[in-house]
């Protein structure tokens, strides 16, 4: 990165995506989703606040690099086929 | 040109409306609330094309106007008070992001005690975020304002917030008339913003992101040096203003018969022109006195400052606020530029309008005839502070 006051920007400018910033460390409680009770509504898809589900053919897939762990998935579950399994068991 | 009869709120609406403000997202509080009104009103009827974003507070307004400007939009808004305290956080993120955002500030108290009226510790206590700061005494000069803030902070040199300041009720509810420039002038002097970086889903880039200790003081060097550098651009815009208007505030502040003056009050806002008014009966019995009006409260008119420290014996700083510990802002300010300086004139501090409080012709008359007996005879028991006109239970209300 360049150093003195005159070569760089104005402010801080980030050309790396995200994605390459794996953050999934941070977990505390993995989600598992039991496929066979779920109903496909992707409520879990739709309120994940860091786009880490995508949608998969038995139910969600899970971007554990990304996951943080927050449950909101599992609490809006309809049907409750999102259980949170803490990460040291 | 057309003129009109608008209150300060009115001015501010048609401002935003020729500097063709794109996204507005901004939340009502009093006195301000007639400025979100008219806007509304103005998009309604078609006359302005702009993004108006209804939000939740004032945080998230100045979340979603810097926002607006990462993407390459022009971004305005407007609070007061306890709003502009509550975008505190956000101020200061717009300044680092230089995002140059202009936002009008209706200066009101702050509670408790709770109170809606003219105050300046709102915008005060802004002091530090890195926004730079304008002051208006009349509708005319917001309205100008609004388009020549837009100009200063979207220079590629500056890139910084802007703040206007304009007395509550003074001016937000009072109407005067106001010279509504035609808008094909507005559009030759303020071209279309346009940055060097923005938002685009097509080139996706973080802003704002983290640095590491061996950068960040260099980022915080180039916002310092924006704001230097915003000196000279005010100046500038204000005489290429002059030039098409015939309207100039002074550049980097509004001198009113300072020359050959040995004493004068420095303060800001709307009871400057009451000042002025005073200043020129005064100077018909023979009395050498002037104002000086804070026009840019940040960066700050240190030049101005000592140049009339060349040639003044004594400068009155009135204050509308407090620093609660020492002095009012102004003159702490005012006094931090003359210590290195070789001329030094006589300062004391008048804290005085507080919450809206009355400053009518006589009391600047009577600070005028303490500034000069002080500064014969010495600060005395009362100190260099003085809180001017206090109820003390032996004078009478209406002489205090």
């Amino acid at each position: 990165m360049p150093g003195t006051i005159d070569e760089i920007p104005i402010t801080p400018i980030n050309t790396t995506n995200s994605t390459a910033v794996k953050t999934g460390g941070w977990r505390a409680f993995r989600p598992i989703c039991d496929t066979d009770k779920c109903i496909k509504c992707w409520s879990c898809w739709k309120f994940c606040p860091d786009v880490s589900i995508a949608i998969g053919e038995d139910g969600p897939i899970y971007d554990y690099d990304h996951c943080k762990g927050c449950g909101i998935c599992a609490n809006v579950c309809p049907v409750k086929c999102i259980e949170m399994i803490p990460e040291n068991k | 040109m057309v003129k009109e009869l608008l209150t300060g709120n009115k001015a501010t609406a048609y401002g935003a409306m020729l500097a063709r403000a794109q996204v507005i997202p901004a939340y009502p509080i009093t006195p301000q609330t007639t400025i979100v009104e008219r806007i509304a009103d103005l998009i309604s009827e078609g006359r302005m094309e702009t993004k108006f974003v209804k939000v939740e507070s004032e945080h998230s307004a100045m979340a979603a106007a810097v926002a607006a400007s990462n993407t390459g939009a022009r971004a305005f808004t407007a609070t007061s008070s306890h709003g502009l305290a509550l975008m505190h956080e956000v101020l200061i993120w717009a300044a680092g992001a230089r995002t140059p955002v202009v936002v009008v500030n209706v200066n009101r108290a702050l509670g408790p005690p709770w109170s809606v009226w003219a105050d300046h510790q709102d915008a005060m206590a802004q002091r530090d975020t890195g926004i730079l700061q304008f002051w208006c005494e009349n509708n005319q000069e917001i309205l100008d304002t609004v388009i020549m803030a837009h100009k200063v902070a979207e220079d590629p040199d500056i890139m910084l917030p802007a703040l206007i300041n304009q007395d509550a009720f003074f001016l937000s509810h009072t109407s005067e008339p106001v010279d509504v420039p035609d808008q094909k002038m507005v559009d030759d002097f303020l071209p279309p913003f346009n940055p060097k970086e923005k938002l685009d889903v097509d080139d996706p880039k973080g802003f704002g992101s983290l640095v590491m200790p061996p950068q960040y003081m260099e980022f915080r060097a180039n916002m310092a040096r924006s704001m230097d550098r915003a000196r000279d651009l005010i100046r500038k815009v204000d005489k290429e203003w002059e030039g098409l208007t015939g309207r100039s505030y002074g550049g980097m502040m509004d001198m009113y018969r300072c020359e050959d003056a040995e004493s004068i009050l420095f303060g800001a806002g709307t009871m400057m022109s009451t000042a002025k008014d005073v200043v020129d009966d005064m100077r018909n019995e023979g009395r050498k006195v002037g104002i000086a009006r804070l026009r840019i409260f940040r960066p700050f008119p240190v030049d101005e400052i000592r140049y009339l420290a060349d040639s003044v014996k004594a400068i009155g700083v009135m204050d509308r606020t407090y620093t609660f510990g020492q002095g009012g802002p102004l003159y702490n300010e005012v006094n931090a530029q003359l210590y290195n300086h070789t001329n030094q004139p006589f300062t004391k501090n008048y804290v005085i309008g507080v919450g809206g409080r009355d400053v009518v012709p006589r009391h600047i008359r009577s600070l005028f005839d303490d500034l000069e007996k002080v500064r014969e005879n010495g600060y005395g028991e009362e100190g260099e502070i003085h809180w001017w006109g206090l109820l003390d239970g032996k004078t009478p209300r209406e002489e205090m």
